[in-house]
């Protein structure tokens, strides 16, 4: 159990939840020796973020005798534009211009360990942790120029910062790089550092341009994709024609013999090949493949709708995660309205197979990666291989879009067991476009059971939401198993971790299951359904896109029962003004008039929907209206239009807030209007493009986005805030344009030419 | 065997039949075109050849002969970047931007024959370049700026 003793060290693992100081949730588990920490630092000072686990100031921000100031974070970009945003917030809140700040993050030897890179807490947990880090070298870097400065500085004086520099009263400045080795920035934080006052800041809340995109847009080495080490070689996989399938026999001889293959791996099922170029490696795949032999099963569930009644049917382990009950309220109920919705298996999908490059020298391993969690992804890798957690560094780069666990911690074992077998020579190993497709996991299948009863006035009385799910994390990291898909391949075949829920909160199956309408009697309940025939983990939003598409829908079709306004039937059941004021603010922008009737034109019926959801019922409040045509004779759907209007407290970069909430509506009208994982009782079919379509640029809808700055407010995660909410008012605007209402995502062509015949 | 590339000839010790993204990433060390899914499905490999944007990781070198080849690295630099890339640093057009170079050259042939493109053309144009992150409409608006200031 090394790799649980080394995921100690840093004290935090994921799974259980830990409330930080701030109140802001922290999905992690505790391992004994971090419990024992905590047991010791729970008689300090409670920090905020990610310090209040990671209390050395050093290892947050050093400020170099060059005046350069280094932050580190283990948090990493994942396209989401985090380095910019956390360079920002270090820059204001030490008054340094942010040229002059560099960003060390996701390296294994270097960063603090703060877990993975998802939930949208990056801001919550790192910028938070950093911007304190910020205050409080900001406070020694002046306490250092005072003690320089000595009797010629009255005591009253007082110091200010500007441009990375300490400046007095007098007109005297001194430089941070010649304060730095006198400010004593090698300390414990021991209480919580005061950042600026709002009205002091100069850079958060103002749009700032991107540090990467300029390197993206002209060609420099920004991505894994681009690493180049001397001697270097390339790797491909022969993965298995299916999910459970084993080598019966393999004949190497005849790639061996092609030109430029150094090295032939096979162990168990599990088979890998390295030559000197690229496309010399995809030749003896090829011919790798061609020979060889498996047996395969017929493991994967129906793939029609009787998928949903299997998945109901299989073992579950049923949670009630939230229950509220008033007799009086209930005894009012006159109607009872009910329905089932249910989500397909979906891919993550992104543009850049993933790609590591790994290398062995003297037994330790480095891997070049583009995780979410380079912490959790060494932690299998060393189980993997035995070794102790030290002898394996990941290091974090740039890769493809992110939406989630999809094959970048593969990846990085594929190239480590090829590497091992290549001497001191690094792998660099990309997966085909058919690897991603057939082996990344899916965004889990869901089935969601909404009932609701209603008084004679129309309001809701009972409410209950029933999820059946399998698991939407199945992260590495795990002490109780292995999650890298070759180390279940391999000879002696490592296991899986147990299917398990992210509890609430925050929630994984039941994400944003949870109302947060105010019913007087409500019943959520979660099924976990551990058995797992298909490969799934977390693909953006968890749950939430499913849960929140059906509780918005139902909404909606409880609306229609009362004979209210969709958005009246709402505010009249939601108290929190914040959640309020985003549903009325999008109702202005898209100038929202109760009643508005449909229309129908040239065989194609318009109409216009809208749902809210606060992501995990603790980061960004969102709402947002679709506008959405439906060609009748085809069943084509559309979104010409779509408006968004988002509160996450303290806006750090407006421009990047925004461009993550559009950029969430498209992605979430693709999954809703096209995207389901194709599969038989054996294999997965997606192998190409053309087997997986996603929405493309005649089809993406024209968005328009309000933001609501709360600078006052701690700042959100706002990543995934916008998934659900579209694919709700999607579903909501495409029963108001045919009067027909669809419950099974997505919303494909055939379903609605069938629903509408 | 050798290729014109970016206005430099260039000497290549490959097989005929090697895809030129290969080449191009392996043996001249260019990062603009990217691997998506070789077989000419997402367009992040897009280039230019005599002009015409073309899916890298499906052309082999054999096939070339003296053709004119640009890739991103071609059209500016970062201390001299292109209208194009300027219109895209402006427009903040990228999230993760793996599709951006493919982007980026098609948008360059379309310019190259269409002075001002409408939002359709310009959708039209891009229909074969997919983007995973959402960042559509920022790289329309981005092209239309760089059209505008290439008018």
């Amino acid at each position: 159990m090394k790799a649980r003793a080394s995921l100690g060290g840093r004290g935090l693992h994921r799974r259980r939840l830990v409330q930080g100081a701030a109140g802001i949730a922290v999905s992690f588990a505790l391992t004994p020796l971090a419990a024992q920490v905590m047991a010791q630092t729970a008689t300090l000072t409670p920090l905020p973020g990610s310090m209040n686990t990671y209390r050395r100031l050093q290892g947050w921000l050093q400020v170099g005798a060059d005046g350069l100031v280094t932050i580190f974070s283990g948090k990493v970009e994942l396209g989401q534009g985090i380095a910019t945003a956390l360079i920002q917030i270090v820059a204001d809140e030490l008054d340094v211009p942010m040229d002059r700040v560099r960003l060390v993050s996701g390296d294994t030897a270097r960063s603090p360990n703060e877990g993975v890179t998802a939930g949208s807490l990056s801001i919550e947990q790192s910028g938070v942790a950093l911007r304190h880090a910020a205050a409080e070298a900001r406070a020694l870097l002046i306490a250092a120029a005072r003690e320089r400065l000595g009797n010629r500085l009255p005591a009253e004086a007082i110091l200010g910062t500007a441009d990375g520099f300490v400046t007095a009263p007098g007109g005297e400045r001194m430089a941070y790089g010649e304060l730095a080795s006198s400010a004593r920035l090698e300390r414990d934080i021991t209480t919580v550092p005061r950042p600026k006052p709002v009205a002091a800041r100069t850079l958060i809340g103002r749009p700032v341009e991107r540090i990467d995109i300029p390197g993206k847009v002209t060609g420099a080495a920004m991505y894994v994709q681009d690493i180049r080490l001397p001697g270097m070689l390339h790797g491909r996989v022969v993965r298995p024609p299916s999910p459970r399938a084993r080598l019966i026999s393999l004949d190497e001889s005849s790639a061996r013999a092609l030109p430029g293959v150094v090295s032939i791996v096979r162990d168990g099922s599990f088979i890998a090949v390295a030559a000197e170029r690229e496309e010399q490696a995809i030749a003896a795949a090829t011919a790798l493949r061609s020979s060889a032999r498996w047996d395969e099963k017929a493991t994967l569930p129906a793939a029609d709708a009787t998928l949903f009644s299997g998945m109901k049917a299989l073992r579950s382990e049923d949670t009630v995660v939230s229950r509220k009950t008033d007799g009086a309220a209930l005894a009012r109920a006159t109607r009872q309205v009910q329905a089932e919705y249910t989500r397909a298996f979906q891919i993550h999908a992104s543009i850049g197979p993933s790609c590591a490059v790994a290398q062995w020298e003297a037994g330790k391993l480095t891997v070049w990666s583009h995780v979410q969690g380079p912490f959790q992804q060494r932690a299998d890798l060393a189980m993997t291989f035995g070794l102790p957690a030290a002898d394996v560094r990941v290091i974090h780069r740039d890769g493809a879009g992110c939406y989630g666990h999809n094959g970048a911690d593969d990846v990085g074992l594929d190239a480590a067991l090829l590497a091992r077998t290549t001497g001191a020579r690094p792998v660099r190993l990309q997966w085909s476009r058919e690897d991603e497709f057939q082996w990344e996991p899916c965004g889990s299948a869901m089935v969601i059971g909404m009932r609701a009863a209603l008084d004679a006035d129309g309001q809701v009385v009972d409410w209950g939401h029933d999820v059946w799910s399998h698991t939407h994390s199945m992260r590495p990291g795990d002490p109780d198993g292995d999650n890298l898909l070759a180390s279940w391949h391999l000879a002696t075949p490592r296991r899986e971790s147990p299917a398990r829920n992210l509890p609430q909160p925050a929630g994984g199956s039941d994400r944003n299951a949870i109302p947060l309408y105010d019913f007087a009697n409500q019943t959520v309940t979660n099924h976990l359904i551990p058995e797992m025939p298909v490969r799934v983990s977390a693909l953006r939003t968890l749950g939430a896109y499913a849960n929140v598409f059906a509780l918005e829908s139902f909404m909606d079709e409880l609306a229609l029962v009362a004979g209210a306004d969709p958005v009246a039937f709402r505010l009249r059941h939601m108290k929190d003004p914040r959640a309020r004021a985003v549903i009325e603010k999008v109702v202005a922008m898209a100038g929202w008039k109760p009643g508005a009737a449909p229309t129908t034109s040239g065989g194609i019926s318009r109409g216009y929907g809208l749902a809210f959801a606060k992501y995990k019922n603790l980061a960004v409040y969102t709402a947002v209206i679709a506008q959405v045509s439906v060609e009748r004779a085809t069943g084509v759907v559309k979104v010409p239009r779509a408006w968004c209007a988002a509160d996450a407290g303290m806006i750090i970069n407006p421009d990047g807030f925004a461009n993550q909430m559009e950029g969430g509506m498209i992605q979430s009208a693709s999954w809703t209007l096209l995207e389901a994982a194709p599969y038989d009782r054996t294999r997965m079919l997606a192998r190409a493009w053309s087997d997986y379509p996603i929405l493309r640029f005649s089809d993406v809808p024209r968005i328009q986005i309000e933001l609501i700055d709360r600078p006052e407010e701690p700042p959100k995660g706002v990543g995934e805030g916008t998934q659900g909410p579209m694919a709700a008012a999607i579903g909501n605007a495409f029963a108001h344009a045919t009067g027909v209402r669809l419950r099974h995502l997505p919303l494909t062509a055939a379903r609605v030419k069938a629903a509408l015949a | 065997m050798n290729l014109d590339v970016n206005g430099q000839q260039r000497s290549i010790d490959a097989a005929p039949q090697t895809p030129l993204l290969n080449v191009l990433r392996h043996d001249l060390g260019l990062n603009g075109a990217k691997y998506g899914c070789g077989e000419g499905q997402c367009g992040t490999c897009t280039v230019l050849v005599n002009g015409a944007a073309i899916r890298s990781c499906v052309t082999p070198i054999g096939s070339l002969g003296n053709a004119r080849i640009t890739t991103l690295e071609g059209l500016g630099n970062l201390e001299r970047p292109h209208t194009l890339q300027k219109a895209f640093i402006t427009e903040q057009a990228a999230q993760c931007g793996y599709c951006i170079s493919g982007m980026i050259m098609t948008a360059s042939a379309l310019l190259a024959k269409t002075r001002n493109p409408d939002d359709a053309a310009i959708r039209a144009a891009l229909d074969g370049n997919l983007c995973r992150c959402g960042t559509h409409n920022r790289i329309v608006r981005a092209v239309q700026r760089a059209a505008k200031e290439m008018a």
